[in-house]
């Protein structure tokens, strides 16, 4: 499959500016470049000092990095959204039913649609949480589910990120710079807001609030200040107005949570834990865990406290599950799935990794239990030297696979070095599920900031930029 | 609040105390040391400093003499030295950095900004602008956070424990100050006399803690040793005296009271109140500066009973 066109979201085929981006492109062409200079130097300055980084692993420890920021924004026309919203609902909603199931009849499994193997082998899988009831039945409470538009246009799902997913609070910052650098843009367009995303966030975390509690405290626990994504759990928590909590400020005394405080103990009823599941609990899961709290998962068991996301749902954004989800849709709710999945080859079957050892130079090929966009081989961006080293891998361990087609990413006119260029990018929008399901319009764009590549992630060398929903 | 997120803020508020401070006692010194006088007596005051500030023998591990610019780039530059400018600096930053959603947004950029900066300064930069100017910055930058800390945090227990930080740092620091200029003196010597003629010393040490208009001011008279003493350690109207400080201390102290923390008030109380009704006759005739080493001493207990009441508590 060779890849020769793309998408683009500002310019049609025939070279016109589409509708929805009329407004911005007259803007950009009569504001004076040294204005456009000045104000991205600005950005770059106002990020500095705010302290909105990312540290990177495997460099020296305590190494910040900026996330680039580029001021053309993604825009996406109100009609478009409205039918990307009602998908991400459908899926958010079939997944969290697909959980529950998992946890307790498993239906799906004795129905034949997905073989069990499948999931009760799974790492991801939790035995400990099966036959618990979680508030609501809701697991994924925060979903990030990433979206990309390939070929003519259409959007595909590429991922979703039911555990710990990241990269809500740039989407918050990306809109309150583009908002402190060029407010005459807001004033030209009907711009849906996001900013509320942290009282919905809130509200979502006390709706699943353990039952009998009426005032709950919420608490977001974080691995620390040297986590990659340490900046979002500070701003989360802060913006929410709670607590940001280490493992080490928690116990657990009677199955009931408590974080110290200078006052004594105080008792915890919400948790919005950004600590995978295998550092929650040293007396359960990993033993030399220095991020969890001993004795939390018995807490979680007994009712007494809320973990969000629940322990245990990794089992549903597995690459190795997501196949399935199309299927799943239709078993749980009955309807047929509004977004398309990416053709997936499992690898584990034989037929599939013939066909992707035939074709690896087309072909993206991950690891199923990847996430950052490492480990993975983006075929027509790969030498032949990788391809063979990936040959191996496959060859070696197929079950560790998945290969996709390489999808002709949109892209987008983005600030490079050599002036203005198209780059590829996806969508993060954010599912909360409480009481109710919740979005704001929009997510996060990334931006892959190098010539032709496709991996848009930021420990890759990815940016950001302000993703508009139009409002009709 | 979380006990982590309180000995948090506590030590952000001393380390950036200790960088103001360490400022100023390396300006006074710098300017001292400007004076006319032989090389001797130069080496003889920075090693004084150093001795007060318990950094001599660190110092020697990695330089074989006193020179201005060696002591000047081991307190500021130096990251082995926990005592440099740079390390508080950085100390202060990361104890903000851990508790930034506890911070208004314009006191985490205040003090991230002020650690950015610090980055970029070089012994040659400082050296071609002269040390004032440096020492300068970090005073104002100091400053600065102070004013955004009162102009923008809300009133609650962290603004308490900050607070409780700065003062608790300022009273050590401040007696440290006031040594470095006794320091010198045999035991047993006349210390209300000694120097006494040395008006520059004098003048220097009070505008190392910006006292000196606050002194004419006050006595509208020749600047005498034991006037310097009463006005930094009894004048509670004095902002950076021991007496101011230790008032402050005590009040956070007692607005973030808890079940343990009696014994503590109670200590800090009495410190206070022996600085509020003290005389400085009467503190001269027990010696000076074993008063003032007495007077440390007990900020360092007090530095531990806060820690044990209030940030690391243990279980339950």
């Amino acid at each position: 499959m060779a890849i020769t066109k793309f998408f683009n979201e500002m310019t049609a085929d025939d070279g016109s500016v589409r509708a929805h981006y009329a407004g911005y492109a007259a803007w950009l062409s009569e504001t004076p470049a040294d204005r456009i200079a000045r104000k991205r130097a600005e950005a770059d300055s106002l990020f500095h000092r705010y302290g909105i980084t990312f540290a990177v692993y495997g460099e020296e420890s305590g190494t910040e990095r900026l996330i680039p920021f580029d001021i053309i924004p993604r825009i996406i026309p109100a009609q478009e959204w409205k039918s990307l919203e009602a998908g991400l609902r459908q899926r958010v909603k079939a997944l969290n039913s697909f959980i529950h199931d998992i946890y307790h009849d498993q239906e799906i499994l004795k129905a034949g649609h997905i073989p069990a193997e499948q999931v009760l082998n799974n790492a991801q899988y939790r035995p400990e949480m099966q036959g618990v009831n979680v508030p609501c039945d809701i697991y994924a409470a925060i979903a990030g589910v990433d979206v990309v538009r390939a070929g003519a246009g259409e959007f595909y799902v590429l991922e979703d990120n039911l555990r710990v997913p990241s990269g809500v609070s740039y989407m918050l910052e990306d809109r309150r710079m583009m908002m402190r650098l060029f407010p005459e843009l807001f004033a030209r367009h009907r711009v849906a807001p996001v900013e509320h995303y942290p009282d919905m966030l809130l509200h979502t975390l006390r709706s699943l609030a353990p039952v009998g509690v009426t005032d709950p405290t919420v608490v977001v626990l974080t691995p620390g200040a040297y986590n990659s994504a340490y900046f979002e759990h500070a701003f989360l928590a802060q913006q929410m107005g709670v607590e940001l909590v280490e493992g080490q400020d928690l116990f657990v005394s009677e199955d009931q949570v408590f974080m110290r405080t200078t006052q004594g103990p105080r008792r915890v009823d919400v948790i919005y834990r950004r600590v995978d599941d295998d550092f929650l609990d040293p007396k359960y899961f990993r033993k030399d865990s220095m991020l969890g709290v001993p004795g939390l998962l018995d807490a979680y068991r007994a009712g007494r406290v809320t973990v969000s996301n629940a322990i245990g749902t990794g089992v549903a954004d597995d690459k190795s599950i997501y196949p399935y989800v199309p299927e799943m849709i239709r078993f749980y709710l009955g309807e047929e799935p509004i977004l398309n999945n990416v053709p997936t080859y499992m690898c584990r079957k034989p037929e599939d990794l013939a066909y992707t050892l035939a074709h690896l130079p087309e072909l993206v090929v991950k690891e199923v239990h990847g996430a950052g966009g490492y480990g993975m081989l983006v075929g027509p961006a790969s030498t032949k030297e990788q391809i063979e080293t990936f040959r191996k891998y496959l060859i070696a361990n197929p079950e560790k696979y998945i290969a996709q087609p390489t999808l002709a990413l949109s892209n987008c006119p983005t600030f490079v070095e050599s002036g203005i260029a198209p780059r590829h990018l996806d969508l993060r929008p954010f599912v909360l599920s409480g009481t109710e399901v919740q979005m704001v319009p929009g997510g996060l764009t990334r931006v892959a900031l190098r010539e032709g590549s496709l991996v848009v992630n930021s420990s890759q060398g990815g940016g950001t930029k302000d993703t508009w929903v139009l409002e009709a | 609040m979380l006990s982590r997120t309180a000995d948090h803020l506590f030590w952000m508020a001393r380390y950036m105390e200790r960088a103001e401070n360490t400022a100023r006692i390396l300006d006074v010194t710098y300017r001292l040391s400007l004076l006319p006088q032989n090389g001797e007596e130069v080496e003889a005051m920075w090693s004084g400093m150093l001795k007060i500030m318990e950094l001599q023998d660190a110092y020697l591990a990695k330089h074989p003499a006193y020179s201005t610019e060696a002591v000047l780039e081991f307190m500021i530059f130096d990251r082995d030295n926990p005592g440099s400018i740079y390390r508080c600096l950085r100390a202060t930053r990361e104890n903000a950095h851990a508790v930034r959603g506890t911070l208004t947004s314009e006191l985490w950029e205040t003090s991230n900004e002020t650690w950015l900066k610090m980055r970029d300064f070089t012994v040659a930069k400082l050296l071609e602008s002269g040390p004032g100017a440096f020492f300068e910055w970090v005073k104002y930058r100091s400053h600065l956070s102070r004013g955004v800390t009162i102009g923008t945090m809300l009133q609650d227990e962290a603004l308490r424990f900050i607070r409780l930080g700065t003062f608790l740092e300022r009273a050590d620091n401040t007696a440290r100050i006031l040594e470095v200029k006794y320091l010198n003196l045999l035991p047993g010597a006349d210390e209300e006399q000694a120097h006494a003629t040395d008006y520059y010393q004098w003048s220097a040490l009070l505008q190392s803690v910006s006292a000196f208009e606050v002194y004419r001011k006050v006595y509208r008279d020749q600047i005498t040793p034991l006037r310097v003493a009463e006005l930094l350690v009894l004048r509670a109207d004095m902002p950076r005296s021991l007496a101011r400080s230790m008032k402050e201390v005590h009040s956070n102290l007692t607005r973030v009271s808890n079940a343990r923390s009696a014994e503590t008030e109670r200590l800090a109380g009495e410190l206070e109140s022996h600085l509020r009704f003290g005389r400085i006759e009467r503190i001269f005739e027990g010696g000076f500066r074993k008063y003032l080493e007495d007077f440390r001493d007990r900020i360092f207990d007090l530095g531990c009973r806060i820690s044990d009441d209030f940030l690391i508590p243990t279980s339950s």
